[in-house]
């Protein structure tokens, strides 16, 4: 009662009513304010992309600093810089995830330490990680402004989504599992080959995911890493352009460059696209058959 | 190593003995001074209250409660008069087989529950496996039911027959020990009847120890019987004897209230 | 416990591994704390407030403008994309349909994941002609805080989402039972149930504005200068770190190392806080 008579005074009776109103008329407002701007901002990228996209576009190098010609070579140093990332962040996430779910008790000092530094890791500026990938791949290890140094430093960035997605892979497992099979004398190696990682591959799956379509979206950490030559790589120690730079250049430094620099954008949405779809059906599956398992 | 004789020859009998055996949580105990033996071939079961310890207690014979964190073990526990501590892990856990409370088949086909232990511990020939696993499957009256289906999912099995399932795959092993944690709690009654009555048809050939809430089973089951009960805040042996002494003539008052259901 | 040979080695490089992955911060620290050192010794920190401008060039280092300038642009979005991601939320928990909500989420979701040099492409060909229109010449401070604002809305609204979700549902059959509207119980019961995982959601999307790089670069003008009005260009600390890098050599580089330290301070510590507040949140 006294809650009543509290509300009362601060919500008095004459105007409740139209409050009541007025909130629900803006929050609606709000929401279609956010789908509008996500609409437009689709609808443009589509609108004044879709049209230059075609298979010579996908095939050919880029002329005139990118004003012409297509994208052939840009599309091969993406696939290099994120096929390093994965190459390197998929085998170091997967072990430390494992060593920290399976291996290491939840309270051991070193377990601690290591959680921590990857929740310090997965907050820093991407812009830091290319400060960090240039003085260090490039300049002390001496990689240069290369698809190597890019990929790497890619593979720092996405090393913390891809270690959490497989530790929530791991735990899901029921621990029914893990004592049964001790309980069978089977050691925790055989275990987890045979029982864990298979159970845990969905959440392994949606977390490389993940990784991928951050490798695929960064730009700050590439500009000082990877470089922005334009020409096709000819092998890792080349420096190469990826799509996000690709339109960033464009945009930026090369006037007239519009046109294709909206066909990037939108080639770069929809591989994002994708991704997220896979995820999402991924995680469908992922639930649905956990359920059966359980 | 030892042959895979299932049925054929004629089984070891081992006995296990536990002295002043504690076991530890961090600070608090679970359980105190238990000294306890198994007779060899013979049905122990395990009566008492939730909370009383007898899962840890269980939990300790084939030294699968080190998976639990800060688990103290203090006090001795003997298979066949060596100490468990010295032998090699994997082998002691081979010959103490285990049956948890809910059925838990691992995710893989009826077939790969049964073959895979085997293919880790050293048996190679897929003759021998078929073998074994046929047999354990007949001596768990399950082979009838899955033998045209071995390669499909485990899980797809009904709850009764997953719990078969787990007792062939630890019989798969030639255990000379079974462990049963309330094996058939999670069960309905006719598939714990049909559980019950392969405990009474493999009694003789394994060493049982079988935890139980329910009193009925224990007096059913049982040769021998053992009370545990909390005691200043943890597990403690009461009394144990063989079953018809314990449920006819109880020494101890505690025992007397709990199994005439005045107490726990 | 570990019984065979395998396994102690396969453990053994699991550790290596683990270990290598929780280095990465401390290299990363190393390095920038490396680069920077040569300028915090034969510069010092105090030029970077004390120095007449910014021209790194004729070794003049004043950093203010950009700290300004990265100040007003993250104040500004966070202003802004909080109410409107809260409102969000409460949208998709309180007012819409079920299935108008799951899809207005999913919105959400696609909204988080749109790359940042998409935003700013976006910005630079649509919204700052716009702004230029309406006052010139368009790049703007402006600019920076509309684009920020819609990047950053996303992870406050699904913070704010999942809170919600996490507010017992007797709390609104309570309010329910006092015959409360729908807006008087949001505001009056479940904001306040929810205000440790709103702070930590405001927090996470400060840190995330602070540490824009590609968009703000592409809309904001970076003029160095203090801004004026909201109209006026800016520059910030992100942006001049990704435009000077290429050509800066020595101190200059150094100085742009040191604003990386900066950063990745203000960040990390803005991670320590929502970290703080969450755990707080889990003992209560």
């Amino acid at each position: 009662m006294t809650k009543l008579a509290v509300l009362n005074k601060v919500f008095p009776m004459r105007w409740r009513g139209s409050m009541e109103t007025f909130m629900t008329l803006l929050i609606w407002s709000v929401a279609c304010f956010v789908v509008g701007v996500l609409l437009w901002l689709l609808s443009d990228l589509i609108w004044h992309g879709m049209g230059q996209i075609s298979w010579t576009f996908l095939t050919t190098a880029p002329q005139k600093a990118g004003r012409a010609g297509g994208i052939a070579p840009i599309l091969v140093s993406t696939a290099l810089i994120v096929g390093v990332c994965l190459a390197t962040a998929i085998p170091l996430g997967v072990g430390t995830a494992i060593l920290l779910v399976e291996f290491s008790p939840q309270h051991s000092l070193f377990g601690r330490l290591v959680r921590l530094s990857l929740e310090v890791l997965a907050g820093v500026p991407s812009i830091v990680f290319g400060l960090f990938g240039n003085a260090f791949f490039s300049k002390t290890l001496g990689l240069g402004f290369s698809i190597l140094a890019g990929g790497l430093t890619l593979a720092c960035m996405v090393l913390p989504i891809l270690i959490r997605a497989t530790q929530e892979g791991l735990r899901a497992v029921p621990n029914d599992y893990r004592r049964s099979a001790a309980a069978l004398g089977l050691s925790r190696t055989a275990t987890l080959w045979v029982l864990l990682l298979p159970a845990a591959m969905p959440g392994l799956s949606v977390g490389i995911l993940l990784g991928l379509g951050r490798a695929i979206a960064e730009t700050a950490a590439l500009i000082f890493t990877s470089g922005s030559v334009d020409r096709m790589p000819e092998s890792l120690l080349d420096s190469g352009r990826a799509l996000s730079v690709h339109i960033f250049d464009l945009a930026m430094n090369i006037s007239g460059g519009e046109a294709n620099a909206y066909a990037s954008a939108l080639l770069l949405i929809l591989s994002l696209m994708v991704i997220n779809a896979i995820i999402s059906g991924l995680a469908h599956w992922f639930r649905d058959s956990r359920i059966q398992v359980i | 190593m030892r042959q895979h004789s299932a049925s054929l020859t004629a089984p070891r009998l081992s006995t296990v003995q536990t002295q002043n055996l504690t076991l530890h949580y961090g600070k608090k105990a679970a359980f105190k001074d238990v000294t306890l033996t198994l007779d060899p071939g013979k049905i122990t079961t395990l009566i008492g209250p939730s909370g009383c310890g007898k899962t840890s207690f269980l939990n300790c014979l084939n030294r699968i409660v080190e998976l639990t964190l800060n688990s103290v073990i203090s006090g001795r526990i003997l298979l066949e008069d060596q100490d468990i501590r010295t032998l090699n892990v994997i082998n002691l856990r081979r010959r103490i087989g285990m049956l948890f409370q809910k059925p838990n088949p691992f995710p893989l086909s009826i077939q790969k529950n049964i073959e895979f232990p085997l293919r880790h511990h050293g048996i190679k020939s897929q003759r021998r496996i078929d073998e074994i696993i046929e047999n354990s499957l007949q001596q768990v009256g399950l082979w009838q039911e899955v033998k045209d289906r071995l390669k499909t999912p485990a899980l797809s099995l009904s709850g009764g027959q997953q719990q078969r399932l787990c007792l062939a795959r630890a019989l798969a092993l030639d255990p000379e020990i079974l462990l049963m944690d309330e094996p058939c709690s999670a069960l309905d009654p006719i598939s714990s009847e049909i559980i019950e009555d392969l405990f009474l048809r493999l009694r003789g050939r394994y060493t049982f120890l079988v935890v139980t809430h329910n009193l009925a089973q224990a007096k059913r089951i049982g040769d021998r019987t053992a009370l545990f009960w909390v005691q200043e805040g943890s597990g403690t042996l009461i009394e144990a004897g063989t079953t018809p002494q314990l449920f006819e003539n109880p020494q101890h008052a505690l025992t007397r209230a709990y199994i005439t259901g005045k107490k726990g | 416990m570990f019984q065979w040979r395998s396994e102690v080695v396969f453990v053994g490089v699991l550790r290596g591994l683990a270990l290598l992955s929780g280095l990465i911060v401390l290299l990363i620290l190393f390095f920038l704390l490396q680069e920077s050192l040569s300028f915090l010794q034969t510069i010092g920190f105090l030029r970077f407030f004390k120095d007449p401008a910014w021209h790194p060039v004729s070794r003049e280092y004043n950093l203010l403008p950009m700290l300004w300038g990265s100040l007003l642009v993250t104040a500004g979005s966070v202003l802004l994309a909080t109410p409107l991601g809260i409102l969000s939320a409460v949208f998709c928990q309180y007012y819409a349909p079920a299935a108008i909500a799951q899809g207005y989420r999913r919105l959400i979701e696609l909204l988080a994941g749109i790359p940042s040099v998409v935003y700013g492409f976006w910005g630079l060909v649509v919204l700052v002609p716009l702004i230029g229109r309406l006052h010139p010449p368009g790049p703007s401070l402006l600019a920076g805080i509309l684009i920020l604002s819609i990047m950053i809305l996303p992870t406050i609204a699904l913070v704010a989402d999942a809170s919600f979700t996490a507010v017992p549902p007797e709390y609104l059959r309570g309010a329910a039972a006092l015959g409360l509207g729908r807006w008087a119980t949001v505001s009056g019961v479940v904001l306040p149930a929810a205000k440790a995982g709103l702070m930590t959601g405001v927090i996470l999307e400060t840190g995330r504005a602070i540490g824009e790089t590609m968009a703000v670069l592409m809309v904001c003008g970076n003029v160095v200068q203090v801004p004026e009005s909201l109209f006026a260009p800016v520059r910030t600390l992100t942006a001049n770190i990704a435009l000077e890098m290429a050509y800066a050599v020595g101190n200059h580089r150094a100085a742009l190392f040191v604003s990386g330290l900066v950063l990745m301070g203000l960040v990390v510590g803005l991670v320590a806080i929502a970290e703080v507040i969450h755990q707080e949140q889990i003992y209560d």
